[in-house]
């Protein structure tokens, strides 16, 4: 379980206070509009800002001190997922390796097996510019499950992508973390991406996080704030 | 945090070795020594001619930025580019190249008595000048040809529509331009010219004509008189200073970069006087600048053939030397690209390299022989002076690589070292290879701080060249400055190449 406990967070004038648990494995959607708050609540769970106050936990762990790199939680950020200059390939050895040496003929086999089931093998000795928005996509959905950390974050990560792609992905996305048994956490403008990836569905409005709803229920009968963010 | 302990580091070392030394002499010194007679002269010759160069250099390039930003012909992108060019091209090779053309025996001289007209000379004031717009005279072209490049199209248009003739223009359109930049590039030529002591040391000299940063030199090497050279020095250092402070405000955000490869399209241009001016301007400016340098490969050839073993050995001392320089300007450079290590950087350019090397001399005497380090005080000092030059280029495309790359390196929790070598490293090498060949050519063509500590088995090549020229072996010399010519562009050329090649 992730918990957020008691937090505030932000800068000048901005604040977001949040204050619930997310139960792992699943998959819950962070919706709401622009400025309210969604990427400084995954930047408090990812580790790159520090709340004011307030404790993040996993499984009990206090989480709170420790640096990005250190967490149980890996991120697609909305772009930069990837290092233009180097091949697929590397850019995967990087997950595994991050303080360098070489690669171990298992981990290599890794690599192989995730560029596999993302349908990348044929492309693993090209760099990010060289491959398509989906192939790249995919590639740094490659490098997530090779992190193989339990909680997935997922900053709006295929919005430059078309309808069709993006759902794809977003399909592609929850059987990944169903194989990991992962928690995912989906920060999107849509309701259609909420709808289709989210067992349960976050409303961050006005500076507060609010605790996860069914994401059925919770568009069934939307809050006033998700109403007037949807314009219903 | 090894990351913000290695830049406090490199910081502290830029600051001391720029600070210490000059400490060193004053205190060596036991205070400041007594002005002699020259030294008030030294001091009004030297602002006097940067003034002057840099009103010259500012009033010249004007005709000429104007004639490149308006007219399109076969050779302008290569001329533009070698207005770069003068930036890395050795002080000793470009006084030879004048010396040439005004020497005593130059072709300028030789057509004069032909004519049964009296003959000029370069040597004096008027040469330390002509050199220093030789310099500087590209450097004001490029940076107010940026102005004009950078005049909005609307305006130009706008000029057209009404029917304004050049005079109007000019006081409408092209003014409010220059008023802005012109003052800009005077204050840089100015501080550069400031600092001047090859051009001083070989084409001045005397009480008329000699800097203060020759003073010094002439302090140490021939008085010995350390409290003189302090005194001169802290002048110098303030001076420098006061200087750099004024071309820091008042330029914006001119520099190197943006291209200066588009002609600006223009309705009053078409005249016949405006074309004939524009290309008398063109003609004079490749003229002045180009005909030197001809002359130093075309003298120079036949002086190649037996240059001598010490040639040789200090081209081998010089390489070495911008070799060391380069690689220890790098990795100073690299953990102080950000904004306050720029600053920090700065000071390279405030203080006198002559300044640096007495210091230096005075803080190694008591323990070594300072004529044995001579090599590697250049190679330190060459490094702190190319390092805010390093900085200005390799900062912007750092910040930007932390920027786009800090989250997710953060998120794979990439050690340092993985981090500087797969990512930093790689996405920096054509900024970084750009770098290393202007430092590399500028230590190469150094002729500083290796002529207070030199003897003569150790010298560099245009310690070489100067001492050819100063035993009127003049053949030798200009085979000698073409070698130099060659390898500080072969260098430069080398290391840009380089980094650029380093798969797009």
């Amino acid at each position: 379980m992730l918990a957020l406990e008691g937090i505030v967070a932000g800068s000048e004038g901005f604040e977001l206070r949040a204050d619930l648990r997310l139960e792992a494995p699943g998959r819950v959607a962070v919706i709401g509009p622009s400025g309210a708050g969604k990427s400084t609540m995954l930047d408090v769970i990812a580790g790159f800002r520090a709340p004011a106050s307030g404790r993040v936990t996993w499984q009990g762990r206090d989480l709170t001190a420790l640096p990005p790199g250190q967490r149980p939680v890996a991120t697609l950020f909305q772009d930069n997922n990837l290092f233009p200059h180097l091949t697929l390939h590397e850019n995967l050895a990087l997950a595994l390796r991050p303080r360098g040496g070489r690669l171990t003929a298992e981990e290599r086999e890794r690599i192989a097996a995730a560029l596999e089931r993302m349908g990348l093998s044929d492309l693993s000795g090209r760099k990010p510019g060289a491959v398509s928005g989906g192939q790249a996509s995919r590639a740094a959905l490659a490098r997530v499950t090779l992190q193989d950390r339990p909680v997935m974050l997922l900053d709006e990560p295929f919005a430059a992508l078309g309808p069709a792609l993006k759902a794809e992905m977003l399909a592609e996305l929850a059987r990944v973390a169903g194989e990991m048994e992962a928690l995912a956490l989906l920060v999107t403008h849509d309701p259609a991406d909420a709808r289709a990836f989210a067992e349960r569905t976050i409303l961050v409005a006005e500076g507060v996080a609010a605790p996860p709803r069914e994401t059925a229920a919770i568009f069934a009968d939307p809050p006033e704030a998700l109403r007037a963010y949807l314009g219903a | 945090m090894a990351q913000r302990a290695v830049a406090l580091g490199a910081g502290a070392l830029v600051a001391a070795l720029a600070l210490g030394p000059v400490a060193a002499v004053l205190w060596r010194a036991g205070g400041f020594g007594a002005f002699a007679p020259g030294d008030g002269q030294a001091l009004r010759f030297t602002l006097w001619q940067a003034a002057l160069s840099a009103a010259l250099s500012v009033a010249l390039a004007v005709p000429v930025a104007r004639a490149l930003a308006r007219r399109d012909f076969p050779g302008r992108s290569l001329l533009v580019a070698l207005l770069g060019a003068p930036f890395i091209l050795p002080v000793i090779v470009a006084v030879l190249g004048l010396i040439a053309v005004f020497g005593n025996s130059g072709i300028v001289n030789g057509a004069l008595e032909a004519l049964g007209l009296p003959g000029i000379t370069i040597y004096g004031a008027h040469g330390v000048i002509v050199a220093h717009v030789f310099f500087n005279l590209p450097l004001a072209t490029r940076m107010i040809l940026q102005g004009w490049l950078a005049l909005p199209g609307e305006r130009l248009r706008l000029a057209a529509e009404l029917g304004l003739g050049p005079r109007e223009v000019f006081r409408v359109v092209e003014w409010p331009m220059l008023r802005r930049i012109a003052p800009q590039a005077a204050a840089v030529i100015f501080v550069i010219c400031l600092s001047s002591f090859a051009v001083a040391l070989t084409l001045g000299g005397g009480p008329r004509a000699t800097t203060v940063e020759l003073a010094i030199y002439q302090a140490m090497r021939f008085d010995f008189d350390l409290g003189r050279a302090a005194m001169l020095a802290c002048l110098q250092l303030a001076l420098a200073l006061a200087a750099g402070l004024v071309a820091l405000r008042l330029s914006g955000a001119a520099g190197m970069g943006a291209g200066l490869d588009r002609v600006v399209p223009r309705w009053d241009a078409a005249r016949r006087s405006a074309r004939a001016l524009d290309a008398a301007a063109i003609a004079l400016a490749a003229l002045f600048l180009l005909t030197p340098l001809a002359l130093v490969a075309w003298n120079g050839v036949p002086g190649l053939a037996d240059l001598g073993w010490p040639v040789w050995r200090a081209a081998g001392q010089s390489l070495g030397v911008a070799l060391a320089s380069t690689a220890l300007c790098l990795l100073w450079a690299l953990p102080l690209a950000t904004r306050w290590g720029e600053v920090m950087g700065l000071l390279g350019i405030a203080i006198s390299p002559l300044v640096l090397g007495t210091g230096l001399f005075v803080i190694v005497r008591p323990y070594v022989n300072p004529v044995a380090l001579a090599l590697p005080v250049t190679a330190l000092v060459n490094a702190l002076m190319a390092l805010p030059f390093a900085l200005r280029i390799l900062r912007p495309e750092a910040e930007a690589i932390r920027t786009d790359f800090a989250r997710l390196s953060a998120a794979l929790g990439l050690s340092g070292r993985v981090w500087v070598t797969r990512i930093l490293l790689p996405r920096l090498r054509r900024p970084l290879g750009f770098a290393a060949g202007l430092t590399a050519a500028l230590s190469m063509g150094d002729l500083g701080v290796i002529a207070l500590f030199a003897d003569p088995e150790r010298a560099t090549l245009p310690l070489q060249v100067y001492r050819l020229m100063g035993s009127y072996r003049m053949e030798a010399a200009q085979g000698a400055a073409l070698l130099l010519l060659a390898l500080s562009l072969g260098l430069f050329w080398g290391f840009d190449r380089g980094g650029r090649n380093a798969g797009a």
